[in-house]
């Protein structure tokens, strides 16, 4: 099974999958029927080939099926009550991803960029420190769960 | 009964991914959290991490945060993905 788990609102969906995702298909899914929006702002994070010195040879994702999902869903209905956007699409892998690998997806629309830029960030960020996924990485040190960054959450304190 | 769920290092740690325990005279997550501690010494250090997470029915929580039977406590170290 490679969708953990999908849960759509109004224009809103998340999903928790292993599987990887297509860029165009979810910017195809953001257009569609969407003659109102004329901004589309996409993030997608991906595996780094090196963290803090050290060579990474892959990353193992661990979630809190549920959890993840309510936390996300919390995340967005904050960033719709500050901005005006439209569709929201949040992509996050889980499992074994390896270098160049994609993670995760944040996509946004908008009437006009501001929103969908802002909107996109904002979720980001907090997705960092509030979505409960933990990333232990293989590198030449062995395996090891990553510490979570102060500047991660200097970065969403700062909304 | 509550459920407690472990996470990530913390699991690995304690060797323990979920737990089923008696909440009669845990009123809060601190309380929880004081039970678990006094396990044993592995526990004990474990549970004595102040950067330790709580969530209670899917929830982050402080350690005030009331609990009662049928809640889903979770335990985890701070968050790591994106």
């Amino acid at each position: 099974m490679t969708k953990v788990s999908n849960t759509a609102a109004a224009n809103t969906e998340i999903s928790i999958q292993t599987a990887d995702f297509s860029l165009a298909d979810e910017v195809a899914l953001l257009e569609r029927d969407n003659a109102i929006d004329g901004a589309v702002v996409t993030f997608t994070g991906r595996v780094r080939n090196q963290n803090e010195g050290k060579a990474v040879t892959s990353l193992t994702l661990e979630h809190y099926p549920g959890m993840t999902e309510k936390s996300l869903a919390k995340i967005i209905a904050q960033a719709k009550e500050r901005w005006r956007i439209g569709r929201v699409k949040v992509i996050h892998r889980v499992g074994e991803l390896f270098i160049g690998d994609q993670i995760v997806f944040v996509g946004v629309t908008s009437k006009h960029r501001q929103d969908a830029f802002a909107a996109n960030e904002f979720i980001m960020d907090y997705l960092k420190v509030q979505a409960p996924f933990w990333k232990k990485e293989a590198s030449t040190d062995g395996a090891n769960w990553l510490d979570a960054k102060t500047t991660d959450e200097n970065k969403a304190a700062k909304w | 009964m509550i459920k407690v769920v472990f996470f990530a290092a913390l699991r690995e740690q304690l060797n323990c991914s979920e737990l089923s325990i008696n909440s009669d005279n845990l009123a809060t997550v601190a309380d929880l959290k004081n039970h678990l501690a006094s396990k044993d010494e592995n526990w004990q250090q474990v549970f004595a991490n102040s950067a330790l997470l709580s969530a209670v029915n899917h929830d982050m929580v402080s350690s005030e945060q009331a609990i009662k039977a049928g809640d889903e406590v979770a335990f985890f170290p701070p968050v790591t993905g994106g």
